[in-house]
């Protein structure tokens, strides 16, 4: 029996992690999946974002704040922070049934919580900012992915924040630490790691855990997921500056030539 | 799904429509322009981005084995759902689907099956006991109105580049077998005027709406009229003239 776990074993690894130490799709394990990032895709919604992060294709919208619904919800001292993460039933390989689950009711509920904190709350009594992430395609790290996009979205929405949010994960496969897991990876691997940080002044806003790190992996593994999220934050500040960033010229053309009523027309 | 609209605003619009032009520069009859994005999701079977002016939809499509229905044992199964997710539109909220989204999918639903769009005999495995089924999923991304139009665009996009995943039974993956083309038009009646695919804002203070399938022969495959006003025979004949020749452009758009 012992031998047959270690043949497992052996052969996963194998198969994950080649003996140049390269993973599946080339990557070395500190790498991480190629990422795009676009602020303000939505029209109707205050604020918006849309993340492609290897497999993983990501919306967030944010409404508000606006008047929190069911009335009892409201707090009169701060605004609540409602997120709704849901997975598109077309999304993964097996039909997901439309609605929420009991993973997705606890993710959006971290995902919440973690934004909580940053948010000025305070600022809006009895509002509420509500977040809505869908994920249009899934490929292990949606929450990480999806978190990353919300806290463009709630920028692009000008909600006051502290910082930037960014997240991602790190995980386990065999006995070497890698970072941000596609599918198979996670399927397969040993432990998956969820982090998402303040990153300017490291505050861990969202960390969960499962699968197997002795404490020495876990170092590894913290130490590799910071540095990971501060190249994610300053993604997140370059497609924020895309987005926003003119010239004084442009910045000059547009207020002079198209009257406020005209703006958006014909766009 | 009540949308405030002011008085001033009610009144620019109608105003324009009454001159013949409209809030995004379109003449009465012209269908915003439309993007079409296929196989977007690769986890699905099929699948379709698509943009008709700002409103975004997205249409995945699942195909997976299960039990035919009773009454039609040697066919295949179209099940079709719409969510109107909160993301998409300041009012909608999250939830089961309500009565507006149920309206969607069942309108676009329809279009697609009495039609004949999709030849269901093609998607039977072992008679009364295993036949493909196919879930269409209407996501709808961004609300600036039309999304019948919007939601049907996106379906048969989708379907149209649809694979049965047959490898799963040790065969040879085949495309959806597609019949026929079927392209709905909607038509919104704005006090007397009538504007072809109307915007968020035209929607808001239309009077009446009346949906058009046709196919590629000419015939009409489904009609749907909605909101509280009405429709002469004339007008009626009208929009079906207009919906003709809109659905050609889109059908082009749709096979290509």
């Amino acid at each position: 029996m012992r031998i047959m776990e270690d043949v497992e074993h052996i052969e996963k690894e194998m198969k994950l992690i080649d003996e140049n130490g390269l993973r599946l799709d080339g990557r070395k394990p500190e790498d991480l999946r190629p990422i795009k990032m676009e602020v303000g895709v939505l029209r109707r919604a205050d604020g918006s974002a849309y993340v492609e992060w290897g497999g993983n294709k990501v919306l967030a919208a944010v409404y508000g704040p606006r008047e929190a619904h069911p009335r009892h919800m409201q707090d009169p001292t701060k605004s609540l922070v409602q997120c709704r993460y849901n997975m598109a039933p077309f999304s993964v390989t097996e039909r997901k049934r439309p609605g929420p689950d009991r993973r997705s009711v606890e993710i959006s509920k971290v995902i919440s919580e973690a934004f909580d904190s940053v948010i000025f709350t305070e600022q809006f009594p009895r509002a509420s900012v509500d977040i809505f992430i869908e994920i249009l395609q899934a490929d292990a790290g949606t929450r990480c992915a999806g978190l990353t996009a919300a806290s463009l979205a709630l920028a692009d929405a000008g909600i006051p924040m502290r910082d930037l949010v960014a997240s991602c994960a790190v995980g386990k496969i065999g006995d070497v630490i890698c970072l941000d897991l596609r599918k198979e990876e996670d399927n397969y691997g040993d432990a998956d790691m969820p982090v998402a940080m303040v990153p300017r002044t490291g505050e861990i806003l969202l960390l969960q855990m499962d699968g197997h790190l002795t404490l020495m992996e876990f170092d590894k593994a913290f130490t590799l997921v910071k540095d990971a999220i501060g190249r994610i934050y300053e993604m997140q500040k370059e497609a924020l500056r895309t987005r926003y960033a003119v010239t004084a010229e442009e910045f000059s053309d547009q207020t002079e030539n198209q009257p406020y009523e005209n703006r958006e027309v014909g766009q | 799904m009540t949308e405030m609209i002011s008085e001033l605003q009610r009144e620019r619009v109608y105003k324009l429509v009454l001159g013949g032009t409209r809030s995004d520069g379109r003449t009465l009859e012209e269908v915003r322009p439309l993007t079409i994005e296929k196989n977007y999701i690769k986890n699905a079977e099929g699948s379709a981005r698509i943009k008709l002016g700002n409103t975004d939809v997205l249409v995945g499509v699942k195909v997976e084995l299960g039990v035919p229905y009773p009454d039609t044992p040697d066919s295949g199964v179209l099940s079709t759902g719409a969510e109107l997710i909160p993301m998409a539109s300041p009012v909608f909220e999250s939830g089961p689907p309500r009565p507006d989204a149920i309206e969607i999918a069942r309108v676009v639903d329809r279009g697609i099956r009495e039609a004949h769009t999709i030849d269901l005999k093609k998607l039977c495995v072992t008679p009364k006991e295993k036949v493909w089924i196919c879930f269409v999923d209407i996501h709808v991304l961004d609300h600036d109105g039309n999304l019948f139009d919007a939601a049907s665009y996106g379906a048969m996009s989708a379907l149209t580049c649809t694979k049965v995943p047959a490898s799963k039974l040790g065969l040879q993956d085949y495309p959806l077998p597609i019949q026929h083309y079927p392209i709905s038009v909607t038509a919104a009646k704005i006090k007397d005027v009538i504007v072809i695919d109307p915007n968020l804002q035209e929607e808001q203070i239309a009077d009446a709406r009346l949906t058009v399938a046709t196919d590629e022969n000419g015939d009409i495959r489904a009609m749907q009229k909605g909101l509280r006003g009405s429709f002469s025979y004339e007008e009626v004949n009208r929009v079906i003239g207009l919906a003709l020749k809109a659905s050609e452009v889109v059908r082009a758009k749709i096979k290509a």
